[in-house]
């Protein structure tokens, strides 16, 4: 069998395959992307990019229901958004499996929060499985479809960051011949009205217990006994970290981490003399072996914040502390890449003294100095809807110095419907789509406004001038977001008018392929002032000389010209790309 | 074997991951274990950007920890200060001679250190090299971190050739060519 170096994500696409997955329907979202991204190359499987991961997972859910596998595939926070579907599919069950799965985020490195996903699953009474590497994820995948059609459940996988984006070693396998099951009408099981509902909690309830008592016998449950005076249970890469500094202690490796196995769990507890449960995040694991009345030491000791390593094991367990000398630099924050266009967007903003409610994307970095527009960042889509409450709360006059800002890609997740709010409940709020043609943070998918599919093929594009105004927006302006001059003159004609306003702020990602200015910036420092309006916006590709002048480094620079439009005195220049 | 801890530090953008998965196909080729960590999204976005790699005869944890790196990998000069106590005390320190400003010095919130390499090395064996104007003199400016791991891999126990085969089998085929001679340029230097 061939051995190849995979990616978490890529392992876990692999498995869905091999599955015999036909299909996947997902929404962006790191540390989830590669999922869809590498799925989408097998031609057996039917991959989309949904609008969001609601819609995404009642594909997902349709799909199972006509008696084939599918998956739907998120990080953490869209799971919430996912969650309305899943608590109700949950009584549902499958036809053919589905399975779920969610990228946690533990230290936080691309996210807006640090839920734990297992703590979901639990309220909507999910069965969770986790693996620990890239090899495990591909091999619990296939686990987890067998385990769906045999429960009758849907199945959450739950990866972390430092899983989904480590590689190791996989063995490849033959995909499975999985043959659709039959469609059969049955309004008992899937149709969930107050009477069905309430028979399929019996049901629900049962099948968490019935897993708890079976799980003993499933190999992804694994028990490694060696010495006997501490033992670990853990799950997921917390396993590496426990392997790496106690390769001798004795483990239960749990795969499946909720329902977790019930006898497998007294008969290890009685074997070791001190017990330890280390898991990321909350204590899921823990509070069920506390919750059987078994003694054992987690989060007591280990934090339910950021993630794990061996090394914090070691300084907790073994009192070990290495601390190597280190030096104190500037931090290097993420920053939006030179000839962004939200770059110049903020800059508008900024000379117009407004204040932002932000949403989620790139462009939340404006939030940040040099720019500092954006004041609020909740969550995907909350930008325009709290923009409307913040109105309604105080005042039209509160938000006249005030607009939301959102992408493109996020205001067709869930933005729509807050701008339809607008329009229906007599808000008076401007609304600036910072429209780059693509889902730009997670690395350029395609949305429905692209005219693509993940697939790459050719697809009608939503006008999202068209949309504002179905919604009832009568002012829904466009402006090219590197004109510095109309963006700021559109801008505040729509603020000062008492009615809701878009403004679409266009200009395509600097990063897409073929999206290069044919012009390149340069300095001229004969005429330059000193005076440092052109560093304002805060381009990387330009640095303040030792004199206050400005050199402009020629491979970063993209030549949008902002700088340019920022200098009074004609001391930048555009000129031919070599 | 006992595991060999190697970390990428560098600039998102600077191409860290296209070097990794260089380096973890040598790794399997070779019949190692391995593993390698990265980062992707936000942080990606010109942010400080690290890179794991380990490999030896089993391979349990992806990351490397402080004191841990054999080789330690920068792309840039501040990143290779902000690391470099993840070096062992006889590890060895591979640095691009490049400066790239973080926002806090372009804002002039922050000043960007001066004499970095001297400051870092600690009696350690340093090497240094602008590969920036070396990959200009190649002819393209993208491959300075393909003469980067060229350095390094003169201290990893793999032959040229096993390095310029893998490069083969894993960048785009119109640049191969580039791509091994940036290699060739990094590991004769």
């Amino acid at each position: 069998m061939e051995k190849i170096v995979m990616l978490g994500n890529e392992a876990i696409a692999r498995g869905a395959y091999e599955a015999g997955v036909k299909v996947s329907a997902a929404y962006p979202g790191t540390p989830s992307t590669e999922i869809s991204e590498n799925l989408v190359k097998y031609d057996e499987v039917y991959c989309e990019w949904s609008p969001n991961e609601k819609v995404a997972c009642e594909v997902a859910i349709g799909a199972s229901m006509t008696g084939v596998r599918s998956l739907c595939c998120m990080k953490h926070v869209g799971l919430n958004v996912a969650s309305d579907p899943l608590y109700s599919f949950s009584y549902i069950g499958v036809n053919g499996g589905m399975v779920l799965v969610v990228a946690d985020d533990p230290g936080i490195y691309s996210s807006q929060n640090e839920q734990d996903t297992r703590m979901v699953a639990r309220a909507a009474m999910v069965p969770v499985i986790e693996p620990s590497d890239s090899q495990e994820a591909k091999d619990f995948i296939k686990e987890a479809f067998d385990l769906s059609e045999k429960y009758d459940t849907p199945i959450i996988v739950r990866t972390t960051t430092r899983l989904a984006h480590s590689q190791g070693i996989v063995t490849l396998e033959e995909r499975k011949n999985i043959e659709d099951k039959p469609y059969e009408k049955n309004i008992a099981k899937n149709v969930m009205m107050p009477a069905q509902a309430k028979a399929r909690h019996i049901f629900v309830e049962k099948r968490l217990k019935d897993m708890a008592a079976d799980a003993e016998f499933m190999s992804i449950n694994r028990l490694e006994m060696n010495d006997t005076k501490i033992g670990f249970i853990t799950s997921g890469i917390a396993y590496q970290y426990v392997k790496e500094v106690f390769p001798k202690a004795s483990v239960l490796k749990l795969g499946l981490v909720n329902p977790i196995p019930d006898k497998m769990v007294r008969d290890f507890a009685a074997k070791v003399d001190k017990l330890y449960i280390f898991e990321e995040l909350e204590p899921v694991i823990e509070l069920q072996v506390k919750a059987m009345g078994i003694e054992c030491i987690g989060k007591e000791l280990f934090t339910v914040q950021g993630e794990y390593s061996a090394n914090m094991l070691r300084r907790v367990l073994k009192n070990e502390e290495v601390k190597n000398p280190s030096f104190d630099v500037p931090q290097r924050p993420p920053i939006l890449c030179p000839g962004c266009p939200h770059r110049s967007v903020y800059t508008a903003l900024k000379k117009l003294k407004l204040h932002a409610a932000g949403d989620i994307g790139c462009y939340t970095l404006g939030a940040l100095a040099p720019l500092g527009v954006i004041d609020t960042a909740v969550c995907m889509g909350s930008s325009i809807s709290t923009l409307h409450g913040m109105e309604k709360a105080r005042g039209k006059e509160f938000i006249k110095d005030w607009v939301a800002v959102i992408g493109d890609s996020t205001f067709l997740h869930t933005g729509l419907n807050s701008l339809m709010n607008m329009v229906y409940n007599k808000a008076t709020g401007t609304v600036c789509i910072l429209d780059n043609s693509i889902t730009g943070m997670t690395g350029h998918q395609d949305h429905a406004a692209t005219g693509k599919t993940l697939k790459g093929d050719a697809t009608y594009a939503v006008d999202l001038v068209e949309l504002c105004k179905a919604l009832g927006v009568e002012n829904v302006r466009v402006v090219s977001s590197f004109d510095q001059d109309e963006l700021t003159k559109v801008i505040k004609e729509e603020v000062a008018k008492d009615a809701v306003s878009v403004v679409i702020c266009k200009a395509p990602c600097a990063l897409l392929k073929g999206q290069i200015f044919p012009n390149k910036c340069v300095a001229l420092p004969e005429k330059c002032k000193k005076c440092g309006a052109c560093l304002k916006p805060g381009c990387p590709a330009l640095t303040k000389n030792a004199d206050g002048s400005v050199s402009i480094d020629a491979t970063m620079c993209n030549g949008c010209g902002l700088c340019k439009q920022m200098c009074k005195f004609d001391a930048i220049d555009m000129v031919k790309r070599a | 074997m006992e595991t060999k801890n190697i970390m990428i530090v560098g600039v998102g953008g600077q191409g860290t991951l296209l070097t990794s998965r260089i380096l973890g196909g040598i790794m399997l080729s070779a019949g190692y274990d391995v593993k390698l960590s990265e980062v992707h999204g936000m942080a990606q976005r010109g942010g400080s950007v690290v890179t794991f790699v380990r490999y030896g005869d089993k391979v349990y944890e992806p990351i490397v920890e402080e004191g841990q790196a054999d080789v330690l990998i920068a792309f840039e000069r501040l990143e290779a200060m902000r690391y470099v106590q993840f070096l062992k005390k006889d590890g060895v320190l591979i640095v691009n001679d490049q400066r790239i400003d973080p926002m806090p010095v372009i804002t002039g919130a922050a000043e960007y250190p001066s004499n970095i390499i001297e400051t870092i090395s600690d009696g350690r064996a340093v090497y240094s090299m602008d590969a920036k104007a070396k990959a200009l003199e190649l002819g393209n400016s993208k491959v300075f971190n393909i003469i980067i791991l060229g350095m390094a891999a003169k201290h990893m126990n793999f032959s040229k050739e096993q390095w310029l085969d893998v490069i083969a089998k894993t960048v785009p085929e119109k640049t191969i060519e580039i791509n091994q001679k940036a290699f060739i340029a990094g590991y004769e230097s």
